[in-house]
Protein backbone atom coordinates (compact mmCIF):
# COMPACT_ATOMS: atom_id res chain seq x y z
CA UNK A 1 0.00 0.00 0.00
CA UNK A 2 1.54 3.72 -0.74
CA UNK A 3 2.41 6.16 1.45
CA UNK A 4 -0.28 8.44 0.53
CA UNK A 5 -2.78 5.84 0.90
CA UNK A 6 -1.61 5.12 4.61
CA UNK A 7 -1.81 8.94 5.02
CA UNK A 8 -5.47 8.70 3.56
CA UNK A 9 -6.20 6.23 5.67
CA UNK A 10 -5.53 7.33 8.92
CA UNK A 11 -7.77 10.40 8.67
CA UNK A 12 -10.96 8.59 8.05
CA UNK A 13 -11.49 8.87 11.75
CA UNK A 14 -11.34 12.50 11.69
CA UNK A 15 -13.06 12.83 8.92
CA UNK A 16 -16.25 10.70 9.86
CA UNK A 17 -16.31 12.94 13.11
CA UNK A 18 -16.36 16.10 11.11
CA UNK A 19 -18.98 14.56 8.81
CA UNK A 20 -20.89 13.71 11.00
CA UNK A 21 -21.13 17.14 13.22
CA UNK A 22 -21.43 18.50 10.28
CA UNK A 23 -24.51 16.84 8.94
CA UNK A 24 -25.48 15.46 12.23
CA UNK A 25 -26.76 12.55 10.22
CA UNK A 26 -24.84 9.01 10.54
CA UNK A 27 -25.71 7.58 6.55
CA UNK A 28 -25.40 11.11 4.96
CA UNK A 29 -21.89 11.83 7.04
CA UNK A 30 -20.92 8.21 5.57
CA UNK A 31 -21.74 9.14 2.34
CA UNK A 32 -19.76 12.37 2.27
CA UNK A 33 -17.12 10.47 3.53
CA UNK A 34 -16.70 7.65 1.00
CA UNK A 35 -17.47 10.55 -1.95
CA UNK A 36 -14.44 12.32 -0.26
CA UNK A 37 -12.14 9.33 -0.38
CA UNK A 38 -12.79 8.28 -3.83
CA UNK A 39 -12.30 11.55 -4.96
CA UNK A 40 -8.81 11.79 -2.70
CA UNK A 41 -7.36 8.64 -4.04
CA UNK A 42 -8.48 9.21 -7.61
CA UNK A 43 -6.59 12.43 -7.54
CA UNK A 44 -3.68 11.18 -5.95
CA UNK A 45 -2.02 12.14 -8.87
CA UNK A 46 -2.81 15.95 -8.83
CA UNK A 47 -2.08 15.86 -5.15
CA UNK A 48 1.72 17.83 -5.55
CA UNK A 49 2.33 17.38 -1.51
CA UNK A 50 1.23 19.95 0.92
CA UNK A 51 -0.93 19.28 3.55
CA UNK A 52 -2.79 16.14 2.51
CA UNK A 53 -5.25 17.01 6.49
CA UNK A 54 -6.26 20.31 5.23
CA UNK A 55 -6.38 18.86 1.40
CA UNK A 56 -9.50 16.36 2.55
CA UNK A 57 -11.16 18.84 4.74
CA UNK A 58 -11.32 20.94 1.80
CA UNK A 59 -13.08 18.03 -0.36
CA UNK A 60 -15.37 17.09 2.22
CA UNK A 61 -16.49 20.50 2.77
CA UNK A 62 -16.80 21.45 -1.04
CA UNK A 63 -18.90 18.29 -1.31
CA UNK A 64 -21.11 19.14 1.19
CA UNK A 65 -21.57 23.04 0.17
CA UNK A 66 -22.74 21.20 -3.54
CA UNK A 67 -24.44 18.37 -2.22
CA UNK A 68 -26.68 22.01 0.01
CA UNK A 69 -26.91 23.80 -2.92
CA UNK A 70 -28.28 20.57 -4.72
CA UNK A 71 -30.92 20.22 -1.70
CA UNK A 72 -31.77 23.67 -1.92
CA UNK A 73 -33.49 23.72 -5.28
CA UNK A 74 -35.86 20.96 -4.01
CA UNK A 75 -38.43 21.53 -1.29
CA UNK A 76 -37.37 20.77 2.20
CA UNK A 77 -38.85 18.05 3.86
CA UNK A 78 -36.26 17.23 6.72
CA UNK A 79 -37.95 17.38 9.93
CA UNK A 80 -36.64 20.47 12.52
CA UNK A 81 -36.12 18.34 15.65
CA UNK A 82 -34.47 15.42 14.59
CA UNK A 83 -34.29 12.54 17.53
CA UNK A 84 -33.35 9.50 15.33
CA UNK A 85 -30.12 10.83 14.06
CA UNK A 86 -27.65 9.64 16.27
CA UNK A 87 -26.92 7.78 18.84
CA UNK A 88 -23.99 7.91 20.77
CA UNK A 89 -24.80 11.57 22.42
CA UNK A 90 -26.76 10.47 25.05
CA UNK A 91 -26.70 13.16 27.80
CA UNK A 92 -28.50 16.13 27.06
CA UNK A 93 -25.44 18.16 26.65
CA UNK A 94 -24.75 16.51 23.40
CA UNK A 95 -28.20 17.16 22.17
CA UNK A 96 -27.89 20.80 22.84
CA UNK A 97 -24.60 21.65 20.57
CA UNK A 98 -25.83 19.44 18.01
CA UNK A 99 -29.09 21.72 17.87
CA UNK A 100 -26.65 24.64 18.41
CA UNK A 101 -25.20 23.37 15.40
CA UNK A 102 -28.27 23.24 12.95
CA UNK A 103 -29.00 26.98 13.45
CA UNK A 104 -25.77 28.14 12.09
CA UNK A 105 -25.30 28.74 8.53
CA UNK A 106 -23.33 26.45 6.51
CA UNK A 107 -19.75 28.28 6.30
CA UNK A 108 -20.01 29.06 9.92
CA UNK A 109 -20.68 26.03 11.12
CA UNK A 110 -17.57 24.69 8.77
CA UNK A 111 -15.47 27.53 10.31
CA UNK A 112 -16.25 26.44 13.89
CA UNK A 113 -16.07 22.73 14.02
CA UNK A 114 -13.01 22.98 11.54
CA UNK A 115 -11.00 25.08 14.58
CA UNK A 116 -13.00 23.91 17.26
CA UNK A 117 -13.34 20.35 16.82
CA UNK A 118 -10.65 19.58 14.46
CA UNK A 119 -7.89 21.62 15.95
CA UNK A 120 -7.18 23.57 12.52
CA UNK A 121 -5.44 26.41 12.39
CA UNK A 122 -7.13 29.82 10.93
CA UNK A 123 -4.94 30.13 7.95
CA UNK A 124 -5.68 26.29 7.08
CA UNK A 125 -9.34 26.67 7.15
CA UNK A 126 -8.93 30.14 5.02
CA UNK A 127 -7.18 27.74 2.41
CA UNK A 128 -10.19 25.12 2.95
CA UNK A 129 -12.90 27.42 2.34
CA UNK A 130 -10.87 29.62 -0.14
CA UNK A 131 -10.85 32.92 1.60
CA UNK A 132 -8.76 35.51 3.45
CA UNK A 133 -8.17 34.72 7.47
CA UNK A 134 -10.09 37.75 8.21
CA UNK A 135 -13.50 36.01 6.47
CA UNK A 136 -12.68 33.23 8.92
CA UNK A 137 -12.30 35.31 12.21
CA UNK A 138 -15.53 37.13 11.35
CA UNK A 139 -17.37 33.65 10.91
CA UNK A 140 -15.54 32.17 13.80
CA UNK A 141 -16.84 34.89 15.96
CA UNK A 142 -20.47 34.85 14.94
CA UNK A 143 -20.47 30.96 14.52
CA UNK A 144 -19.24 31.03 18.95
CA UNK A 145 -21.94 33.96 19.85
CA UNK A 146 -25.11 31.98 17.57
CA UNK A 147 -24.17 28.88 19.64
CA UNK A 148 -23.59 30.84 22.67
CA UNK A 149 -27.04 32.49 22.49
CA UNK A 150 -28.60 29.17 21.41
CA UNK A 151 -26.82 27.13 24.52
CA UNK A 152 -27.75 29.60 27.07
CA UNK A 153 -31.46 29.78 25.39
CA UNK A 154 -31.69 26.27 25.97
CA UNK A 155 -30.35 25.72 28.94
CA UNK A 156 -29.95 28.43 31.42
CA UNK A 157 -29.93 26.08 34.08
CA UNK A 158 -27.06 24.01 33.07
CA UNK A 159 -25.43 26.89 32.64
CA UNK A 160 -25.48 28.29 35.76
CA UNK A 161 -24.28 25.24 37.95
CA UNK A 162 -21.06 24.72 35.44
CA UNK B 1 -4.40 49.37 35.57
CA UNK B 2 -6.73 49.29 32.25
CA UNK B 3 -6.24 52.31 31.23
CA UNK B 4 -2.40 51.53 30.56
CA UNK B 5 -3.22 48.67 28.42
CA UNK B 6 -3.70 48.61 24.49
CA UNK B 7 -7.24 47.73 24.61
CA UNK B 8 -7.62 43.83 23.47
CA UNK B 9 -10.08 43.43 20.47
CA UNK B 10 -12.74 41.05 19.97
CA UNK B 11 -10.54 38.98 17.21
CA UNK B 12 -7.50 39.20 20.04
CA UNK B 13 -9.71 37.44 22.15
CA UNK B 14 -10.62 34.82 19.41
CA UNK B 15 -7.38 34.29 18.65
CA UNK B 16 -5.98 34.02 22.38
CA UNK B 17 -8.80 31.29 22.78
CA UNK B 18 -7.16 29.45 19.24
CA UNK B 19 -3.68 29.60 20.57
CA UNK B 20 -3.26 31.79 17.56
CA UNK B 21 -2.58 35.14 19.47
CA UNK B 22 1.39 35.86 18.86
CA UNK B 23 2.89 35.03 22.45
CA UNK B 24 4.34 38.64 22.88
CA UNK B 25 0.26 40.06 23.39
CA UNK B 26 -0.91 36.83 25.31
CA UNK B 27 0.06 38.48 28.46
CA UNK B 28 -1.84 41.49 27.98
CA UNK B 29 -4.87 39.26 26.80
CA UNK B 30 -4.98 37.92 30.34
CA UNK B 31 -4.20 40.80 32.15
CA UNK B 32 -7.23 42.64 30.49
CA UNK B 33 -9.32 39.17 30.99
CA UNK B 34 -8.70 40.03 34.91
CA UNK B 35 -10.10 43.68 34.62
CA UNK B 36 -12.57 42.52 32.29
CA UNK B 37 -15.25 39.60 33.74
CA UNK B 38 -17.49 39.78 30.85
CA UNK B 39 -14.98 38.93 28.40
CA UNK B 40 -13.49 36.26 30.82
CA UNK B 41 -17.13 34.97 31.16
CA UNK B 42 -17.28 34.63 27.38
CA UNK B 43 -14.00 33.45 26.74
CA UNK B 44 -15.08 30.92 29.59
CA UNK B 45 -18.35 30.07 27.22
CA UNK B 46 -16.55 29.29 24.52
CA UNK B 47 -14.14 27.03 25.89
CA UNK B 48 -17.28 25.29 26.96
CA UNK B 49 -18.42 24.96 23.39
CA UNK B 50 -15.03 23.15 22.42
CA UNK B 51 -15.93 21.12 25.47
CA UNK B 52 -19.22 19.93 24.39
CA UNK B 53 -18.30 19.30 20.86
CA UNK B 54 -15.78 17.54 21.51
CA UNK B 55 -18.05 14.85 24.47
CA UNK B 56 -20.96 14.85 21.45
CA UNK B 57 -18.49 13.98 18.44
CA UNK B 58 -15.29 12.81 19.45
CA UNK B 59 -16.52 9.13 19.96
CA UNK B 60 -17.86 9.11 16.20
CA UNK B 61 -13.65 8.31 15.72
CA UNK B 62 -13.78 5.86 18.09
CA UNK B 63 -16.86 3.36 16.21
CA UNK B 64 -15.50 0.76 13.96
CA UNK B 65 -15.04 2.56 10.55
CA UNK B 66 -18.07 0.63 8.47
CA UNK B 67 -16.82 -1.53 5.33
CA UNK B 68 -17.72 1.00 2.63
CA UNK B 69 -15.04 3.11 4.08
CA UNK B 70 -12.58 0.66 3.41
CA UNK B 71 -9.39 2.06 2.05
CA UNK B 72 -8.68 -1.39 0.04
CA UNK B 73 -12.17 -1.24 -0.58
CA UNK B 74 -12.11 2.30 -2.75
CA UNK B 75 -8.89 1.73 -3.53
CA UNK B 76 -9.41 -0.63 -6.37
CA UNK B 77 -9.28 1.54 -10.07
CA UNK B 78 -13.13 3.05 -10.59
CA UNK B 79 -12.14 2.22 -14.59
CA UNK B 80 -11.94 -1.80 -13.98
CA UNK B 81 -15.22 -1.82 -12.09
CA UNK B 82 -17.18 0.39 -14.80
CA UNK B 83 -15.97 -2.03 -17.59
CA UNK B 84 -16.66 -4.80 -15.73
CA UNK B 85 -20.38 -3.26 -14.98
CA UNK B 86 -21.01 -2.50 -18.95
CA UNK B 87 -19.56 -6.11 -19.53
CA UNK B 88 -21.82 -7.46 -17.37
CA UNK B 89 -24.98 -5.92 -18.84
CA UNK B 90 -24.04 -6.71 -22.27
CA UNK B 91 -23.18 -9.90 -21.13
CA UNK B 92 -26.78 -10.55 -19.69
CA UNK B 93 -28.09 -9.01 -22.73
CA UNK B 94 -26.42 -11.30 -24.61
CA UNK B 95 -26.65 -14.58 -22.79
CA UNK B 96 -30.40 -13.76 -21.76
CA UNK B 97 -30.99 -14.25 -25.60
CA UNK B 98 -28.44 -17.58 -25.79
CA UNK B 99 -26.29 -15.80 -28.20
CA UNK B 100 -23.56 -13.81 -29.29
CA UNK B 101 -22.42 -11.00 -31.48
CA UNK B 102 -20.70 -11.85 -34.73
CA UNK B 103 -18.82 -8.64 -36.88
CA UNK B 104 -16.07 -7.82 -33.95
CA UNK B 105 -14.32 -4.63 -34.03
CA UNK B 106 -17.50 -2.79 -34.79
CA UNK B 107 -17.14 0.84 -34.20
CA UNK B 108 -20.87 1.45 -32.38
CA UNK B 109 -20.62 1.91 -28.29
CA UNK B 110 -22.33 -0.93 -26.45
CA UNK B 111 -24.82 1.29 -25.63
CA UNK B 112 -25.74 2.54 -28.78
CA UNK B 113 -25.84 -1.22 -29.70
CA UNK B 114 -27.64 -2.10 -26.77
CA UNK B 115 -30.30 0.80 -26.96
CA UNK B 116 -30.92 0.46 -30.47
CA UNK B 117 -31.32 -3.39 -30.40
CA UNK B 118 -33.20 -3.27 -26.91
CA UNK B 119 -35.67 -0.66 -28.36
CA UNK B 120 -36.17 -2.22 -31.57
CA UNK B 121 -36.98 -6.09 -29.88
CA UNK B 122 -38.82 -4.87 -27.36
CA UNK B 123 -40.98 -3.19 -30.57
CA UNK B 124 -40.51 -6.55 -32.48
CA UNK B 125 -41.87 -8.63 -30.13
CA UNK B 126 -44.88 -6.13 -28.64
CA UNK B 127 -46.30 -5.96 -32.27
CA UNK B 128 -45.67 -8.88 -34.22
CA UNK B 129 -48.33 -10.55 -32.65
CA UNK B 130 -50.97 -7.99 -33.44
CA UNK B 131 -53.08 -9.92 -35.54
CA UNK B 132 -55.28 -6.64 -36.15
CA UNK B 133 -53.31 -3.59 -35.33
CA UNK B 134 -50.35 -4.60 -35.97
CA UNK B 135 -49.30 -1.08 -37.53
CA UNK B 136 -50.62 2.66 -37.25
CA UNK B 137 -50.63 3.43 -41.59
CA UNK B 138 -51.14 0.02 -43.88
CA UNK B 139 -48.30 -0.84 -46.37
CA UNK B 140 -51.73 0.22 -48.95
CA UNK B 141 -50.67 3.58 -48.18
CA UNK B 142 -46.60 3.46 -48.99
CA UNK B 143 -46.23 6.84 -50.30
CA UNK B 144 -48.08 8.54 -47.56
CA UNK B 145 -46.59 6.27 -44.91
CA UNK B 146 -42.92 6.92 -45.96
CA UNK B 147 -43.69 10.65 -46.19
CA UNK B 148 -45.02 11.00 -42.43
CA UNK B 149 -42.41 9.04 -40.98
CA UNK B 150 -39.87 10.73 -42.47
CA UNK B 151 -41.34 14.35 -41.61
CA UNK B 152 -40.95 12.78 -38.48
CA UNK B 153 -37.75 10.80 -37.76
CA UNK B 154 -36.18 13.89 -39.81
CA UNK B 155 -34.39 11.71 -42.53
CA UNK B 156 -35.17 10.22 -45.37
CA UNK B 157 -37.06 7.24 -44.99
CA UNK B 158 -38.22 4.82 -47.92
CA UNK B 159 -40.04 0.98 -47.23
CA UNK B 160 -37.25 -1.37 -48.77
CA UNK B 161 -39.00 -3.65 -51.08
CA UNK B 162 -38.03 -7.17 -49.93
CA UNK B 163 -40.02 -9.08 -52.56
CA UNK B 164 -37.01 -10.97 -53.17
CA UNK B 165 -36.94 -12.55 -49.84
CA UNK B 166 -41.38 -12.67 -49.81
CA UNK B 167 -42.00 -10.65 -48.04
CA UNK B 168 -44.43 -7.90 -48.24
CA UNK B 169 -44.73 -4.19 -46.43
CA UNK B 170 -47.58 -4.29 -43.28
CA UNK B 171 -47.21 -1.23 -42.62
CA UNK B 172 -45.41 1.05 -40.46
CA UNK B 173 -46.15 3.42 -37.05
CA UNK B 174 -44.48 5.88 -35.12
CA UNK B 175 -42.07 4.79 -32.04
CA UNK B 176 -39.99 6.44 -29.34
CA UNK B 177 -36.06 5.66 -30.15
CA UNK B 178 -33.54 5.77 -28.22
CA UNK B 179 -32.31 9.18 -28.95
CA UNK B 180 -35.07 10.48 -31.62
CA UNK B 181 -38.28 9.68 -32.54
CA UNK B 182 -38.31 5.78 -34.51
CA UNK B 183 -39.46 4.48 -37.97
CA UNK B 184 -41.01 0.96 -37.55
CA UNK B 185 -41.86 -1.00 -40.49
CA UNK B 186 -43.53 -4.39 -40.56
CA UNK B 187 -43.25 -6.98 -43.17
CA UNK B 188 -44.37 -10.53 -43.76
CA UNK B 189 -44.24 -13.75 -45.83
CA UNK B 190 -47.33 -15.63 -46.82
CA UNK B 191 -46.92 -17.85 -44.28
CA UNK B 192 -47.08 -15.55 -41.71
CA UNK B 193 -43.25 -15.09 -40.35
CA UNK B 194 -43.01 -11.02 -39.51
CA UNK B 195 -39.94 -8.89 -39.85
CA UNK B 196 -39.16 -5.47 -38.82
CA UNK B 197 -37.27 -2.52 -39.54
CA UNK B 198 -36.72 -0.41 -36.84
CA UNK B 199 -34.62 2.98 -37.73
CA UNK B 200 -34.06 5.91 -35.64
CA UNK B 201 -31.00 8.59 -35.16
CA UNK B 202 -27.54 7.83 -33.97
CA UNK B 203 -25.18 9.99 -32.82
CA UNK B 204 -22.87 6.37 -34.16
CA UNK B 205 -20.15 6.78 -37.15
CA UNK B 206 -20.80 3.96 -39.70
CA UNK B 207 -20.61 0.00 -37.75
CA UNK B 208 -20.98 -3.14 -38.87
CA UNK B 209 -23.48 -5.23 -38.19
CA UNK B 210 -23.86 -7.40 -35.19
CA UNK B 211 -26.12 -9.08 -33.81
CA UNK B 212 -28.06 -10.14 -30.92
CA UNK B 213 -31.05 -12.11 -29.34
CA UNK B 214 -33.55 -11.86 -26.54
CA UNK B 215 -35.87 -14.90 -26.35
CA UNK B 216 -36.95 -16.08 -29.82
CA UNK B 217 -36.49 -13.21 -31.66
CA UNK B 218 -32.99 -12.04 -33.36
CA UNK B 219 -32.05 -8.41 -34.21
CA UNK B 220 -29.02 -7.04 -36.36
CA UNK B 221 -28.05 -3.87 -35.86
CA UNK B 222 -25.93 -1.27 -37.84
CA UNK B 223 -25.50 2.22 -38.22
CA UNK B 224 -24.82 4.39 -41.34
CA UNK B 225 -24.98 7.55 -42.40
CA UNK B 226 -26.00 8.71 -38.71
CA UNK B 227 -29.24 6.23 -38.85
CA UNK B 228 -29.37 3.35 -36.90
CA UNK B 229 -30.74 0.54 -38.33
CA UNK B 230 -32.11 -2.29 -36.42
CA UNK B 231 -33.89 -5.79 -38.61
CA UNK B 232 -35.68 -8.04 -36.24
CA UNK B 233 -37.09 -11.42 -36.68
CA UNK B 234 -36.91 -15.25 -36.14
CA UNK B 235 -33.26 -16.46 -34.52
CA UNK B 236 -32.66 -17.98 -37.82
CA UNK B 237 -29.01 -15.90 -38.68
CA UNK B 238 -29.08 -16.70 -42.34
CA UNK B 239 -32.69 -15.96 -43.12
CA UNK B 240 -32.07 -12.67 -40.90
CA UNK B 241 -29.12 -11.89 -42.42
CA UNK B 242 -30.64 -12.37 -46.45
CA UNK B 243 -33.18 -9.86 -45.02
CA UNK B 244 -30.93 -7.30 -43.44
CA UNK B 245 -28.46 -7.68 -46.64
CA UNK B 246 -31.41 -6.77 -48.75
CA UNK B 247 -32.74 -3.86 -46.23
CA UNK B 248 -28.62 -2.56 -46.66
CA UNK B 249 -28.53 -2.11 -50.41
CA UNK B 250 -31.82 -0.57 -50.85
CA UNK B 251 -30.94 2.57 -48.03
CA UNK B 252 -28.77 5.68 -48.36
CA UNK B 253 -25.22 4.82 -47.47
CA UNK B 254 -22.71 7.88 -46.16
CA UNK B 255 -21.03 9.08 -49.18
CA UNK B 256 -23.44 8.02 -51.81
Amino acid sequence: MSAFRDEVEVMIPALRRYARALTREIDLADDLVQDTLVRALRSEKLFLGGDLRSWLYTILTNLNRNRRRAIARRPLFTPLTDNTADASGTEAEGRDIARALATLPDEQRAVLLLVMLEGLSYREVADVQSVPIGTVMSRLARARGHVKASLDGQRPALRAVK
Amino acid sequence: MTDRMIPVTEDELHAYADGELPAERRDDVERWLAAHPDDAARLQAWRGIGEDLHARYDGVADEPIPARLSIDRLARPPRRWIAGAIAATLAAFLIGGGAGWIAHGASATPTAFAEFTGDALGAHRLYVVEVRHPVEVEGSERAHLQQWLSKRVGYDVKAPELDGTGLKLVGGRLLPGPQAPAAFLMYESASGERFTLFTSRAATGATQMRYASRNADGALFWADNGVGYVVSGPTDKDRLNQVARLVYDQTEKSGS
